[in-house]
């Protein structure tokens, strides 16, 4: 009845407002703007009344704009909102919530890194929200069948002067591409043979620290940003905090530019620096070549596409002076090197195609070598899920071979917010 | 040096200036872009990141358009998630406070239109990619298009005080054409109320609404989904059923299915645009309305 009356005292409103503009001879274009805004006022307040009802609101829904403004106060003023919001509508304050499930198997002989023939290998929980107008936070939890460890979570304070992006909590260093990446947006079920052998393998460089990256001026519309990057000093394998004053330091600088309006090249240059894992004192430098060269038409951009990637590491750790003999002879520092180079090609809506080439040495030994190749197919059945299989072959420097075939099941539930370029 | 050099440095100067005092405008797509220039004018610089010709559903979240954003005084989107799969990396990387979520720059013009298939019941994936704040294709529908532009005059009037009349006149200006234009358009499409067509994906309630057409059925199974071989032969009966000749596709879509479709009931399968800048001819928003009203009317003259 309530709401009834509020109808009865908007439309009394309106006709009173259109007969006073009538009288006051105002042109026929206005009033007919006049009376479009009163129109979406009631639509709006029919809305509200089914809303009250507690039945569900009708198909369409206005909202009264802006410039109806005077008459919406009016009508307001008449006809008050009784009541708060439902209690639900405090829910909007909870975060994103997403998870995913990342399951593996793995067929096939390999006797230098085996891998379990099932396993549900991780479900990564995310969590996003604005904290305030100031700052937003990301939570990546990863739990795997055996243990949870904080993937991710960090600040962002997009807001600060000058356009710099601050960072805060913990997070994957901006070491190169695929680094960055979670497991769930690889294009491939594993990493790189160079990642897990001269950059912490699947964790890769992540830590606790600060980061602070600004898009730097530049000719021609070249896009430029710097990266520089501080953290405690531990990640697996690749830095170990002995003290307190043991941080690492990564720094990223990364060029993009757009060749036409469906192709563009990316190119990155990373260095990192920490103390090394293996004896106190000692340190450890990676140095890092990203490039990628994607071509997506854009008419047709959700058929078909391709991405090449390639990234290249140098891996200059003081330790390897620790192990110098081969053959009789001591040897000075050395470099281990390593990359990868890959492309995928994207055939139709749903399917992708793919291959990379994986050559690396090993991190306290550069006398030592690993190699390897993949195939790699992916189909898509949505945006929410992915099923992946992949045949990889690698010669480890033991001289042993492994022949595998992977699959991978992707699936995503809940909002899981975009990730970057 | 002369009198006239130093008008001229001095005019350069003056140019530049104005220039550099223009309100930027970035837009997440051309039809906002179309609206917001008609209203801003030359008192404003104005630019979209999505063209009017891919999917705004699945646009790259390019570093290119980080520069545009940096920029930004003012960024106008549209909302109801239309652009979650890209642009809030975007937005967050740009280092611009202006238009963060929530910032005085930042502008969603969704809540000034009217929004159709908000969902009344529980929504899940099952029902495909659906849109759970409603469906965000509201700008074909001209009445939301001059909600949008009387939006865009509140906007710019309150972030370049001094312009207000400027914009508000542009307002009228707009909404007059628009008035004239829609006469038009109405009589054009009078004689196929309530014909009944198909579409390939959920992009066009409001102008099916606004011009009376029965849409029965999709391309797509669920939102999202591409067709599947069941799904395309239930189609095609429903419309051999219910003698639907008419296919409207989106320009990113591809045309093997529904021109498949189109040839198995004996009809046609045609390219409406859901977007300014889907075709080079069509650049405003009025090019765009009578694009699709002169190619449904060619289409449906065809089955009279």
């Amino acid at each position: 009845m309530r709401c009834h009356v509020k109808v009865w005292a908007a439309v009394c409103l309106i006709a009173g407002v259109a007969r006073g503009q009538a009288t006051q001879g105002l042109d026929n274009a206005a009033l007919l703007d006049r009376l479009r805004a009163m129109e979406d006022r009631i639509k709006a307040l029919e809305a509200e009344v089914a809303g009250l009802k507690g039945q569900p609101a009708a198909e369409a829904v206005a909202v009264a704009p802006a410039s109806a403004q005077v008459v919406a106060t009016q009508a307001a003023a008449t006809a008050p909102n009784l009541g708060g919001a439902q209690g639900a509508a405090a829910k909007v304050f909870n975060p994103d919530i997403a998870v995913i499930g990342d399951f593996i198997g793995v067929g096939g002989k390999n006797q230098v890194n085996p891998s379990p023939a099932l396993e549900m290998h991780e479900s990564e929980l995310a969590l996003q929200a604005i904290i305030d107008p100031y700052a937003r936070a990301d939570f990546f939890i990863s739990f795997g069948e055996h243990g949870v460890d904080l993937e991710e979570g960090y600040l962002t304070f997009p807001s600060l002067p000058g356009h710099l992006n601050l960072r805060a909590g913990k997070m994957r260093a901006a070491f190169g591409k695929i680094n960055t990446l979670h497991n769930h947006v690889l294009p491939w079920v594993d990493r790189p043979l160079v990642m897990q052998n001269l950059t912490g393998g699947e964790d890769g460089i992540n830590d606790a620290g600060f980061s602070l990256s600004r898009i730097l001026p530049a000719p021609g519309g070249l896009f430029l940003e710097a990266t520089a990057q501080v953290f405690r000093g531990d990640s697996d394998n690749v830095f170990h905090s002995w003290h307190p004053n043991n941080l690492s330091t990564v720094g990223h600088v990364h060029g993009y530019r757009d060749i036409n309006e469906s192709t563009n090249v990316d190119l990155g240059f990373s260095y990192a620096r920490g103390a090394s894992p293996q004896t106190a004192g000692l340190f450890n430098n990676l140095y890092d070549i990203d490039a990628t060269v994607r071509w997506k038409p854009l008419r047709r951009s959700i058929y078909h596409s391709f991405t090449g990637r390639a990234e290249l590491v140098w891996d200059r750790n003081e330790a390897t002076l620790l192990a110098p003999v081969r053959q009789g002879f001591t040897v000075p520092q050395q470099t281990p090197f390593g990359y990868f180079v890959s492309g995928d090609y994207q055939f139709a809506r749903r399917w992708f195609a793919g291959g990379r080439l994986d050559w690396s040495e090993r991190a306290l030994n550069a006398f030592q070598h690993d190699d390897g190749g993949s195939a790699v197919l992916t189909y898509w059945p949505s945006e929410f899920s992915q099923v992946r299989g992949q045949y990889r072959h690698t010669k480890y420097a033991e001289g042993l071979t492994a022949n595998e075939i992977l699959f991978q099941f992707l699936f995503s539930i809940g909002a899981h917010g975009a990730h970057p370029f | 040096m002369s009198i006239r050099k130093i008008l001229i440095v001095a005019g350069l100067v003056a140019g530049i200036s104005s220039a550099a005092s223009k309100l930027n405008v970035v837009t997440s797509t051309e039809d906002l872009s179309a609206i917001g220039r008609e209203i801003g004018g030359d008192h404003i610089t104005i630019e979209s990141i999505a063209k009017g010709y891919q999917d705004p559903h699945f646009v790259e979240p390019k570093p290119s358009f980080l520069l545009k954003l940096q920029k930004a005084d003012l960024l106008a989107v549209v909302g109801l998630q239309l652009e979650i799969g890209w642009l809030p990396p975007l937005i967050t990387q740009s280092g611009n406070s202006k238009i963060q979520v929530g910032a005085k720059g930042y502008f969603d013009v969704s809540n000034a239109c009217e929004i159709l298939e908000i969902p009344t019941t529980t929504v899940t994936r099952a029902d495909g990619d659906v849109h759970p704040l409603g469906n965000p294709h509201f700008w074909l529908d001209p009445e939301n298009g001059r909600r949008i532009a009387r939006a865009f005059k509140d906007k710019l009037s309150e972030m370049q005080p001094a312009d207000a009349a400027f914009f508000d006149h542009n307002l009228k200006d707009f909404e007059q054409r628009l008035t004239d234009a829609e006469k038009r358009w109405d009589a054009q499409m009078a004689p196929y109320k309530g014909h009944k067509v198909v579409t390939y994906h959920r992009s066009l309630p409001n102008f099916a609404k606004r011009f009376g057409l029965d849409v029965v059925d999709y391309v797509e199974p669920k939102p999202g989904i591409p067709p599947t071989p069941t799904h395309t032969l239930e189609l095609i009966n429903k419309m051999k059923q219910q003698n639907i000749k008419l296919i409207l596709v989106e320009p990113y879509f591809d045309m093997r299915t529904p021109n498949s479709i189109a040839q198995a009931v004996g009809g046609t399968a045609i390219v409406l645009l859901p977007s300014v800048g889907g075709e080079k001819q069509v650049q405003t928003y009025f090019q765009l309305f009578d694009y699709d009203v002169n190619l449904l009317v060619t289409a449906f003259g065809k089955y009279k």
